[in-house]
Parts: C-alpha cells; sequence; structure tokens
C-alpha cells in the first residue's frame, strides 16, 4: 500500500511512520523482542527488516530493563532508537530504566545529555488478555517530569505523532492500543503533522465536552451520536497527548459548553481525568454550569471474562448517559 | 596541577618489560593521578564534616588504582559510566577539579551546575557518560553505548564500572547477556571491595569471586588485583583491545577495598579490624610507590608529586568554594528541551 492512499489502519500508519523516519535519518533504529524477521507480535514492524536489515531492527531477548537501557545508550551515543515494548504493561519491567534514568539525564546532566528516546507501548483491553496484558498505562507517568506522553486514536495521529516523537530531542512514550490496530482512518501523508501537546477537536459541540484518548475516542464520538438523537450536542476532544497536556483547547472548550465529562481507559483515580478537571476548575470554574465527571475502568484488575471485560469499559450508552445527566 | 591533562597512554606499546624507558613515566603519571584521587577524596572528607556538602558522598580511598589503571588503557573518544562512588573515575579520565568540588557542593560552578551532586558527576567532552545512583542501572546503558560505538565503527569501546553489589541485580545480567548477544565492545570492570553497602559479599552472593558470574554470559573473565595500578592497566588493556578488534564483551573483577565506609559517616564497624588492616597495607599508592622506587624514582619525587597533589586540591576546593549556589531558574531548567 502507498502513503497516497486515503485510508490506512492505525498498524500501518505507525508502521509507515518507522519506515519513513528510518528512510529519512539513518539514525533511527528499532529495538524490541520478535520485531525483526518475525515483523512483531502485532506485525507493527512487518517489513522494515527486510528493507533495513538487523542493524537497524534488532529483535532482542525478553529483557525489558536490558534493551531499553541499551536504547538509551544508543540515544546518549547520537542514535534515535526507538524501543517497542510488546505490551505496554511491560514497562513495570524496565521502570527504573524509564523513570530514573531516561527521563532525568538532561536534567541530571545540566542539559548536556538530552535523550531523544521513543518507547512504544502496545496498550489497552478488549483483546481479552488479563490483567497483566491489558492496561493502557498512560497515567503511570504522569508524575516523571522529564517524559513526554502520547497516545494516539486514528491514523492520522499515529503517523504524525510517531514522526513527532522521532524527531523530538527527549524521551517519548508513544502509547498505542491493540484494539485499534486493524481500524483503518483517512490519511494523507502531507496531512496534519501535529505536533506534540496539542488536542483535537474530533467533534464540535455546544453542549457538553467529551474527552478522551485512545479507544475511548471512538466510544466518545459514539456516544456524541446517541446524544445527538436526544438533541444534545457534544464536543468529543481528543487529547492526543497527555504530557504536555493541552490544557487551552479543553478549557477553551468547557467555556463554550460548560460541562466537562473525561473519559479514559485506567481506574480514575490517579488518572489523568482527575488532573484536568482540577486545572479546568480552577481556570474556567465561572464557566462551569455542572461538576465535571470522569469515568474510567471499575478500581480493579482487568477481568479476563468477556462478559466482565466489557462490563468495565466505558460504553457509548454509560458516557451518553451521563452526559445527558448533566445537561439535562 | 589541576589544570593538567590526564595523560593517554593510548597508542603506547602494550609492553611492561623491565627496562621498559615509558614505564616509570606511565607509573608516575599514573601514581599522579591516584595522589590527586585520594587527596580530592580526603578533601570532600573534611567538607563533608564542616557540614558543606549536603545530603551524602561516597568516597574511594583505596580504590583508586582501578579508575586509573583502566583509564590509562583508554582512548579520549572511549565512554565510560560509573557509580555513585564515582570521584575517582571521573578525575582518572580528567574532569575539572573545581568543577568537581562545586558539583558535589551543590554550587553553580559543578560540571552539572548543581542538580546532580556527589552522585551524578557527567562530562560528556570527556566520555563521562553517566555516573548511576541505581545499582546496576549503568551497565545496560553501556551496552548501547557499546552498540552505538559498533554500529559506528570506528573501534571506540565502552567502559562501565559497578560494585560488588551489583552482581545480583537483573540489569546486570540482562546487560551482561545482551553484550554477549551482540558481541558489544564493552568491558564490565566489577570493583569487588567485599561489601555492598554493610553486607560482605559473602553473604548475598554464593561465591567471592565475581568473575565467575561472567562464565554464565561466555565472556571472557578475569580476576585482578585492583590494588595495583599496573596490574589493572595490564588487564583492561587487553579487554579494551579485545573490544576495539571486534572481539566482544569481557568483565574484570577488581579485588579492592574502600578505606573508609560506605557513605557519609559509616564508620564501616562491619569489617574486622585485622581485615581492614591487611588491605590498609596493601593500599595502592603504597604499591605503586614501592614499584617507583623499585625503578628508580627517588622518594624525594614522590613526596613532591603527593604535596603538589594536595595543593591543586587545594586550590580547586577554594576556588569551588567561592562559587554561589544555583540561581533559581535552574530549578525548571533542563526538564525537557
Amino acid at each position: 500500500m502507498s502513503l497516497a492512499s486515503a485510508e490506512l489502519t492505525y498498524r500501518e500508519a505507525i508502521r509507515y511512520a518507522l519506515r519513513d523516519a528510518m528512510r529519512a535519518d539513518e539514525r533511527v533504529l528499532l529495538l524490541g523482542e520478535d520485531i525483526g524477521a518475525a515483523g512483531g507480535p502485532f506485525k507493527v514492524t512487518d517489513g522494515l527488516f527486510a528493507e533495513f536489515g538487523g542493524d537497524r531492527v534488532m529483535d532482542t531477548p525478553i529483557a525489558e530493563t536490558g534493551f531499553v537501557g541499551a536504547a538509551i545508550g544508543l540515544a546518549l551515543a547520537g542514535y534515535r532508537p526507538v524501543a517497542e515494548l510488546m505490551f505496554a504493561d511491560f514497562a513495570a519491567v524496565a521502570w527504573d530504566q524509564i523513570v530514573n534514568q531516561a527521563a532525568k539525564y538532561r536534567y541530571l546532566s545540566a542539559g548536556q545529555m538530552p535523550l531523544p528516546l521513543v518507547i512504544r507501548c502496545g496498550g489497552g483491553a478488549g483483546a481479552r488478555f488479563a490483567a497483566q496484558h491489558s492496561q493502557t498505562t498512560e497515567s503511570w507517568y504522569l508524575s516523571v517530569p522529564g517524559l513526554k506522553v502520547v497516545a494516539p486514536s486514528n491514523p492520522q495521529d499515529a503517523y504524525a505523532l510517531l514522526r513527532a516523537a522521532i524527531d523530538d530531542p527527549d524521551p517519548v512514550v508513544y502509547i498505542e492500543h491493540k484494539l485499534l490496530y486493524p481500524a483503518k482512518g483517512p490519511f494523507q501523508p502531507d496531512g496534519d503533522r501535529v505536533g506534540i501537546g496539542s488536542a483535537r477537536v474530533a467533534r464540535a459541540g455546544h453542549d457538553v465536552t467529551l474527552v478522551a484518548t485512545l479507544a475511548m475516542v471512538p466510544r466518545a464520538l459514539s456516544a456524541a451520536e446517541h446524544l445527538a438523537a436526544d438533541g444534545v450536542d457534544a464536543e468529543v476532544i481528543d487529547l492526543r497527548s497527555l504530557a504536555p497536556l493541552d490544557l487551552p483547547a479543553v478549557v477553551e472548550s468547557v467555556r463554550r459548553t460548560g460541562r466537562l465529562v473525561t473519559i479514559e481507559e485506567q481506574s480514575v483515580s490517579g488518572g489523568w481525568g482527575g488532573n484536568l478537571v482540577a486545572e479546568v476548575v480552577a481556570r474556567a470554574f465561572d464557566a462551569l454550569d455542572a461538576p465535571p465527571e470522569r469515568l474510567g475502568l471499575p478500581e480493579a484488575p482487568m477481568p479476563f471474562s468477556p462478559v466482565l471485560e466489557d462490563a468495565a469499559l466505558p460504553s457509548p450508552e454509560r458516557i451518553a448517559e451521563v452526559a445527558r445527566r448533566m445537561v439535562g | 596541577m589541576t589544570s593538567r591533562k590526564p595523560r593517554s597512554s593510548a597508542g603506547r606499546p602494550a609492553a611492561e618489560r623491565p627496562g621498559d624507558p615509558t614505564l616509570a613515566g606511565d607509573l608516575l603519571a599514573m601514581y599522579e593521578r591516584m595522589a590527586q584521587i585520594r587527596e580530592f577524596e580526603e578533601q570532600v572528607h573534611t567538607l563533608f564534616l564542616k557540614d558543606l556538602v549536603p545530603g551524602t558522598t561516597h568516597l574511594c580511598q583505596g580504590q583508586e588504582a582501578v579508575a586509573v589503571g583502566v583509564a590509562a588503557a583508554l582512548r579520549r573518544d572511549d565512554y565510560t559510566t560509573y557509580t555513585y562512588r564515582g570521584h575517582g573515575h571521573v578525575l582518572a579520565r580528567g574532569m575539572d577539579m573545581v568543577a568537581a568540588f562545586a558539583e558535589i557542593m551543590g554550587r553553580a560552578a559543578g560540571v552539572n551546575r548543581g542538580k546532580g551532586g556527589s552522585m551524578h558527576l557527567t562530562d560528556r567532552r570527556l566520555g563521562l557518560m553517566g555516573s548511576f545512583a541505581i545499582v546496576g542501572a549503568g551497565l545496560p546503558v553501556a551496552v548501547g553505548l557499546a552498540r552505538a560505538a559498533q554500529l559506528d565503527g570506528g573501534g571506540r569501546v565502552s567502559v562501565t564500572f559497578f560494585g560488588d553489589g551489583a552482581v545480583n541485580i537483573g540489569a546486570f545480567h540482562e546487560a551482561l547477556n545482551l553484550a554477549a548477544v551482540w558481541k558489544a565492545p564493552v568491558v564490565f570492570v566489577c570493583e569487588n571491595n567485599l561489601y555492598g553497602e554493610f553486607s560482605r559479599v559473602d553473604h548475598t552472593t554464593p561465591f567471592e569471586d565475581l568473575a565467575r558470574r561472567a562464565t554464565a554470559y561466555a565472556m571472557p573473565a578475569e580476576p585482578v588485583d585492583g590494588n595495583d595500578v599496573l596490574v589493572v592497566r595490564r588487564s583492561a588493556r587487553a579487554a579494551v583491545e579485545r573490544a576495539r578488534a571486534g572481539g566482544g564483551p569481557s568483565f574484570l573483577e577488581c579485588k579492592t577495598y574502600r578505606h573508609r565506609g560506605h557513605s557519609r559517616s559509616d564508620p564501616g564497624r562491619y569489617r574486622p579490624s585485622e581485615e581492614v588492616a591487611a588491605w590498609m597495607a596493601r593500599d595502592p599508592l603504597l604499591i605503586a610507590q614501592a614499584k617507583l622506587v623499585e625503578l628508580g624514582v627517588p622518594d624525594a619525587q614522590l613526596e613532591a608529586v603527593r604535596q603538589a597533589q594536595r595543593a591543586a586540591v587545594a586550590r580547586a576546593s577554594d576556588a569551588a568554594l567561592a562559587s554561589p549556589p544555583p540561581g533559581p531558574d535552574e530549578l525548571e531548567r533542563d526538564v525537557v528541551g
């Protein structure tokens, strides 16, 4: 498939971003488990080994501390490594390297050593992988200054944000949602080359602002359709970046709608939704017509049984119901 | 002599035959460097007792020969990564003493403008790529630096220092394995000073000869007298040359001893006094001194070296003390670009 296509899957968008970055800059390298000839567990890197060879598409042992640490070393030496964590949950295995080393290198060296490192994380629930392979992990990183965090919901943003992450001088955690890999969406190779830190209005509206990331974005859009049928005009904001956070975009929206609902695929305790609500309340208290609401997962690990997993995830119906109650 | 650059032995013949005309000169240079580190550490301790060093310090008196012997085997463009007991590692590669003292005292003139402190002395211009305060964390990074050197193809190597306490943590094993799989040009230098913090190595590891750890990763490993700087240099040269030539990683276990406790006010009373006495008698400076005298260097010259280093350290310490603390703008500077 060529980049001129008008439609691309999320998986292809990520692959093409890697490919194009590698073509543009020979310092861009990939490291991860089974990403080489096997093409990756989710086939995201399929074909890249054939084009770029084993020196640039490196299979690693199952040793996240080892290869994330090695990626840090490669970045220090002037390369632009992209490390793939097969499942986002595995970041916990490499936690020291991400949080204590990568995030603090620039600061501890007083700016001598910026660290252009991308950590791709296959995140998200819905694939029946149970508690250790289903987390989006978005908020794990948000109390760690020095890290940037992005979480695209569609092919266009997946491509643009990955190119931006690879070009960025700092460590960027790039969270993918595994359920979105086959999802198709419009794509323009020269289209919106969004930078890190900018949210997107996925649907304009003026009654209530729904803010979401990753696979919660299509659910919020679906909720907006339900609401439209009831005469409620919802605005949907796709945050895309969690650090830095595009507060002005959300505040501006809430100033118009007077109502805010956050929808995140993780527990609301310690989530980005709470942070966002606090900021909005502080900056636009006068504009609020109702107390903001946060939707997320129950305070429980993700269960395996499809019935339970489906019940855990905020459904479009539930999102719509909460928003309707706020407007009503 | 604070401004003196490190004397690199790169390009010199590796021979150490008796009568080798370069040997006395090389050893004298290394002795001078070890004396500098010794005086520096004594001064850090003095500053600490005067409450001029915030937080903590981990001093390396007694371990100077490891840092200096390994540094003598390196090219200027080689990478090193090291630990929170790292003052010796950075001085051995030529870090400016004023910048080091100022960093340790949290001053604006510090090499990292006072944002890192004693445990985080870095200077990429000197190949000083990272001082790791988390045990074992530097090893995977060193392997990445080595992988980069391998891809670059310029023969550069990566050397990483760590203590005996690091050999039981996951990062150590992941790094050794990855280095072996990649045949990465990295030299793992274990400074086995027999104590991980306050615990003796035989309480935490099933054997004392830590070089045995490396055999599981199919790389050459050698126990080395870490208090004899010539022995360290010879072993380091062999390992570095092997790495440069594409032979992959190796492991040096440098047996050594820290004269002081683990950190700050630790008097190290958990160590038997006979053990301490035996190791004090094997002080790396005394060993080098004896060898220099044997090679015909007069005692007076060695004493002059010590005096000069003491004076240089005092000057650098005074200069660092004159530096103000960092300005408030440093607080949120250099977090991201």
